[in-house]
């Protein structure tokens, strides 16, 4: 059983003909080419393959290409505007946030997803005061970008990279 | 994956329909667990109805206070919604225990309620399991039995239930609203799961072609002191080896009223009816907690791999209600 | 050649290379999500390969029904071995894929499905049908089995029973690793492409000619008919060294489908049944110690599984023999063969579980002996290693020890167990040695330098770089090698086209693969001096080191951990690791303390987490995904530091680095361990260190 959708990856529309089992992440990397998302569990437990879809992190994985239809997709290579990389991405260079590099466009889109959510005062499980506004200390992206594995332990850099990272991304002052 | 039909439901009642029309048929809403299973061959729908596009995705105060949770609600709306951080701490507390950002801005409030067991055993298709195939027999029971639970089983199945949005929820005496191809009609959320008893395969109560359309949790005061607490084997991303969501009505030193449910021990959220009644109107101390959380484990029957679960629970229950009654330092004594 | 070209480096100066703080050379790559991985090679038309996989751990297929499967729509064919092409007669017969009807694992490949997308392939591999003839099957690890046998020879001086039953502190104690898994977040791939010019493989490996080495005899194919391309892998930790049955699996269907590509990703599960794993070991350590902790005996008795189908053996006695001295010492390795899956290399095979009984031990003794668990490793640091009598090239324990202890704020260390309570939380700091031997690269290396114009380089070499900035590090040993900046300098690695180097593992990428490009360098200039001609060339290989005979030669290091742990719940968190190394020179600090935190970070997720379930009544592992297999979260790492104190060792190699890929992971279970200990009062021999053993 198959479907037409079409999809908008990185500002480019696509129309694509998929199989109904076709899953997002599959339309992007085996129908479209796109090397930034990646597979590493393809069961939503790893992080790898996540993107920015309609804006919002969510995991390619898990969701169907059919369901996905008219959607707009964001991976890491869309993150950079031409050769002028998104502050997250020269941050995640400078702090050296990754090592094989395989799980890095996920970590990055998180990134740049979780910084948006923080800025509309989304809390966290490491949010004691529910009440007020999260305040987005290590521990908070910690916790936030815990749906990321990373394999070689970048972890610490992925941090710094991202406290490093956050004024510059758009986010409020007062979320940070 | 077998291949399968993929429809989008223009109304609830079409939705219910079109389910309940074709016996392999499964609503697709956020798909954070269905597509798994789909991909283990757990799951083999020959139809998917895609439900998201439904007007299901408001959070709406009804006039009596009623706060009412379209099913389409994305975990993370929820979790973060002023309603639900404000008067029931306890469910954003526990929405946000679960799954990562990433899953929790996918996955909806009715599916989070129908998401299915974790055991490794239904999910590996290799094994015998009762829940996915009737009558196959049950590997957990003398198997890896870490996740499983203690309270409410059967011979048949051990499994727990992996919510922990529903373990609070349960607590908060929440009201499901369900669209059957014959109307709606509510389902008490403590009672839509089932124990496993002869027949794991059913999760709940809902028949084929029930739609959940909302979840209402009712106005309660005591609500807004409540809690969740989660212990799990990693720091995040884990599901609750225990939990335990708590509200709480305190009169001075006294617990009027409260609501307990726990998560990780049984084949729903279990309500803890009988440590609620050793506390209700009695005083808030250490040793009552204590004495209500020894009463209400009474009744588990651990397995080889769980038993440090009960003691597990235990601790966890007192210690979340010796929290939420007197916030602050309480371990002045060594062990 | 299809090696990739990155930018420049922002410029060193001539000279100043090595040890300049330098970002990766491939990380504008990484982060753009443009660095290509092995499935992600744009051939054209590519197959889908998913295998089929036994369900009974021993016995014989009787009957293989592929009807079903093969009339699915897009299934291009079905092999299985009755079939599948034949492979040349191999003593590794992990690698001898449907070739017999024989099943000695659950979990073995025993047929696949080629088909024209991936959602087919899969639903195919559901539909083939599987009769066995099955047979009783074992896989229970005990050191109480009658067949262990001994892999190696055991190490015996003195007598040990005499050394125990004289000494005034004697520890007898058993400690147990469970099975692990690697689980790089790339799973194991390949893209196989077979037609008139040969075989080309697009492969997540850590050696490209150490796979087209062992493939090319099992194909009876010239070598240079095979290409093997792997210029960015997704992390290997061990798995991605030795050849695994996948990547022959996808080569045969290449074969099958001759001209056109087929691709083959495992699955996550797969992962926990095809490409190795570390043996589960059982610990029997007894030390004895006179009153000022000076050892006068140490014994190990270490059991390990191995595979029916194939022997692997995880040297888990390896560090004992070099650690302490004793004049009476008893090290024996037992293992048993199991109808299992193979296991194989995980960072640090050997060191690193080997490490974890024997670094708890000393624990436990220095509480005997009322000594500072430190103070207990300063007085048994020997002079001369134990094992071969040799003298060590460099040996900075003590200095690791010291400098670790420094930073962490060991000194005022209350040493009493169980009494520190911070709201609600237990409060221990512990510690425990490392050490990494600096063994001899698997494999010969050879590296060529060309001179394009005006003083700007290409060095090539077939290394790898699986994230631990191979890329980086070796561009900045060229540039010096070269009087050259890094800005001057193109490395190519990542391809069998390039000069053969030796696989990514036992921590000796930099000091093999760097010595062959000074190698490489030097026949340069002496060739074509300080004003070579446009497209001067030279290559070298690496060079013996005659030290290597004269001199024990290891990095060391301590490790320290903060660990809480919650008086109710029994939960178990580290806020503070901290790791002092002595490694040789450091090339590149960036890299460097990417790979020892990264090392650390996985020995803590060992120390916590990790944990492989073998269900013995069905014989496979039944926790196989990683929402169940718990490698650590973020959240579950706070503050990890790795230092490093300056040592100069002039014999290692002539850069006189000692590798660092694998140190960060031994001892890091043992120093929580210890930690957790030092909380708590009770002492856990048996990892992880799930909250259940603090319960109560």
């Amino acid at each position: 059983m198959h479907a037409d959708i079409t999809l908008a990856v990185d500002g480019e529309e696509h129309a694509l003909r998929v199989d109904t089992r076709t899953t997002l992440l599959d339309a992007l990397r085996e129908h479209l080419g796109a090397t930034a998302p990646k597979k590493g569990c393809d069961h939503g437990q790893c992080g790898a393959c996540t993107v920015l879809l309609d804006g919002r992190r969510a995991l390619a994985c898990l969701i169907l290409a059919v369901a996905g239809d008219s959607c707009q997709v964001t991976t890491a290579a869309g993150l950079a505007d031409g050769d002028t990389l998104h502050p997250l991405q020269q941050a995640f260079i400078d702090h050296d946030g990754f090592q094989c590099g395989y799980c890095t466009p996920g970590q990055l889109c998180s990134a740049a997803g979780m910084l948006q959510e923080a800025a509309q005062g989304w809390p966290s499980a490491a949010t004691t005061d529910l009440t007020a506004p999260p305040v987005l200390d290590d521990t908070e992206i910690r916790e936030r970008m815990s749906g990321n594995l990373c394999r070689c332990g970048a972890y610490p850099g992925i941090v710094a990279a991202i406290s490093t990272a956050a004024p510059h991304t758009g986010v409020p002052e007062g979320s940070r | 994956m077998i291949p399968f039909d993929y429809q989008r439901a223009q109304t609830p009642a079409a939705a219910a329909a079109a389910v309940a029309a074709h016996p392999r048929a499964a609503f697709l809403g956020g798909g954070t667990n269905l597509v798994d299973r789909m991909k283990l061959g757990v799951a083999t729908p020959e139809l998917l109805v895609d439900i998201t596009h439904l007007d299901l995705d408001r959070i709406e105060e009804l006039p009596d206070g009623t706060v009412r949770i379209g099913a389409n609600v994305r975990n993370s709306d929820l979790a973060a919604h002023p309603l639900i951080r404000h008067r029931y701490p306890a469910l954003s507390q526990a929405l946000l225990s679960g799954a990562s950002g990433q899953l929790r801005n996918t996955a909806t409030t009715g599916g989070n309620l129908l998401q299915r067991t974790r055991c490794v055993y239904f999910q590996d298709t290799t094994t015998p399991c009762n829940k996915r195939e009737p009558g196959s027999g049950c590997s957990a029971l003398e198997g890896y039995t870490r996740y499983h639970a203690l309270l409410g089983a059967s011979e048949h199945c051990v499994a727990t239930h992996p919510s922990d949005m529903a373990v609070a929820m349960s607590a908060l005496d929440a009201v499901v609203t369900v669209q059957s191809p014959h109307g709606r009609r509510r389902i008490p959320l403590a009672e839509l799961h089932r124990l496993p008893g002869d027949h794991p395969e059913h999760d709940t109560v809902l028949d084929h072609g029930d739609l959940i359309t909302a979840v209402e949790l009712p106005p309660s005061a005591m609500a807004a002191r409540s809690r969740y607490r989660k212990v799990r084997d990693r720091a995040s991303y884990a599901f609750a080896l225990v939990s335990a969501a708590v509200a709480l009505d305190l009169d001075g030193d006294h617990i009027s009223d409260l609501r307990i449910a726990l998560g990780g021990l049984a084949h729903k959220p279990w309500r803890a009816l009988r440590a609620e009644e050793e506390l209700r109107g009695g005083p808030a101390t250490q040793e009552h907690f204590r004495a209500a959380a020894q009463a209400e484990l009474a009744a588990a029957r651990p397995l080889k791999g769980n038993a440090f679960k009960t003691d597990l629970a235990r601790t966890t229950l007192a210690s979340t209600l010796s929290d939420l009654a007197a916030p602050g330092p309480r371990h002045e004594e060594q062990r | 050649m299809s090696a990739p070209v990155h930018p420049r480096s922002a410029p060193t100066a001539p000279g100043r290379a090595i040890g300049a703080d330098l970002p990766r050379v491939d990380a504008r790559a990484k982060v753009t999500g443009t660095a290509t991985y092995a499935f992600e090679y744009p051939v054209p038309h590519p197959a889908y390969l998913h295998p089929v996989q036994a369900t009974i751990a021993r016995g014989r297929l009787t009957r293989i029904d592929t009807t079903a499967a093969e009339a699915l729509d897009g299934v291009r064919a079905v092999l299985w071995h009755g079939n599948a092409p034949r492979l040349r007669a191999t003593d590794n017969a992990e690698l001898a894929v449907l070739q017999s009807d024989q099943v000695f694992y659950r979990g073995q490949v025993v047929a696949a499905v080629i088909a024209d997308t991936p959602e087919a392939a899969r639903q195919a591999a559901r539909l083939v049908r599987l009769d066995y003839d099955q047979q009783p099957h074992d896989v229970d690890l005990s050191p109480h089995r009658g067949d262990l046998y001994a892999p190696k020879d055991d190490h015996d001086q003195g007598d040990l029973e005499a050394a125990m039953a004289g000494a005034e502190h004697a520890l007898d104690a058993t400690y147990t690793t469970p099975m692990l898994h690697a689980t790089p977040i790339e799973p194991h791939t390949t893209t196989a492409v077979w037609d008139d010019s040969g075989l080309t493989l697009y492969e997540s490996t850590q050696g490209a000619h150490f796979a087209r080495q062992e493939l090319a005899p099992l194909l009876d194919l010239d070598p240079q008919r095979i290409q093997i391309i792997a210029p960015y892998v997704g992390g290997g930790f061990g798995s991605k060294g030795p050849l695994h049955a996948p990547t022959v699996l996808t080569v045969l269907a290449a074969r099958a489908m001759f001209g056109r590509p087929v691709k083959l990703a495992l699955t996550r599960r797969h992962m926990f049944d095809q490409v190795g794993y570390r043996s589960p070991t059982i610990q029997r350590i007894r030390l004895a110690a006179n009153a000022q902790g000076r050892l006068s005996g140490i014994g190990m008795d270490a059991t390990v599984q191995t595979a029916r189908l194939a022997e692997f053996i995880e040297e888990a006695t390896g560090p004992t023999e070099s650690m302490y001295a004793a004049p009476h010492r008893h090290i024996a390795l037992r293992a048993a063969e199991l109808d299992a899956a193979v296991p194989g290399w995980i960072r640090g095979p050997g060191q690193c579980p080997g490490m974890f009984g024997p670094e708890v031990a000393m624990d436990e003794l220095a509480q005997a002996c009322g000594l500072d668990p430190i103070d207990l490793r300063l007085r048994n640091d020997p002079d001369h290693d134990p094992a071969t009598g040799k003298p060590f090239s460099s040996r900075n324990l003590a200095a690791c020890l010291r400098e670790g202890a420094r930073r962490f704020g060991w000194h005022d260390r209350d040493p009493a167990p169980g009494t520190r309570l911070v709201q609600g939380w237990y409060v221990g700091t512990g510690v425990a040695a490392s050490r990494y031997p600096v063994v001899p690269p698997a494999g010969p290396s050879e590296a060529t330098v060309r001179h394009l114009h005006d003083g700007h380089y290409e060095v090539h070499i077939g290394a790898a770089d699986i994230g631990t900035g191979a890329w980086t590090v070796l561009t900045q040993i060229a540039a010096d090698a070269l009087g050259a900046g890094v800005q001057d300098v193109q490395v190519r690695i990542g391809d069998t086209a390039l000069p053969e180097a030796s696989v990514a593992g036992g921590s000796t990428g930099t000091m093999s693969w760097g010595s062959t490009i000074v190698a490489a360098a030097r026949a340069f200039r002496d060739r074509h001096g300080t004003a070579p001609a446009p497209g001067a060339e030279a290559s070298a290989p690496l060079p013996d080191n005659p030290a290597t005979e004269q001199f024990a030669m290891a990095a060391f290091g301590a490790q320290f951990a903060e660990v809480h742990i919650h008086a109710d719940t029994g939960e178990i968190r580290v806020p503070r690791l901290l790791g002092a190394f002595a490694a040789g020179r450091i090339i590149n600090p960036r890299t460097a303390r990417s790979q020892l935190i990264g090392g650390m970070t996985m020995g803590l997720s060992m120390a916590l987490h990790e944990q492989s379930i073998m269900d013995p009544r069905f014989g496979h592992v039944v926790n196989c995904d990683l929402a169940e297999y718990h490698i650590a979260t973020n959240a579950d790492v706070a503050d990890i530091q790795a230092h490093w104190i300056d040592e100069e060792d002039p014999h290692v190699n002539p850069l006189g680095a000692k590798g660092i890929g694998e140190i960060g992971i031994v001892g890091t279970a043992a120093a929580v361990a210890n930690a957790a200990h030092h909380a708590t009062g009770v002492r856990v021999r048996d990892l992880p260190l799930t909250l259940d053993h603090f319960l109560g």
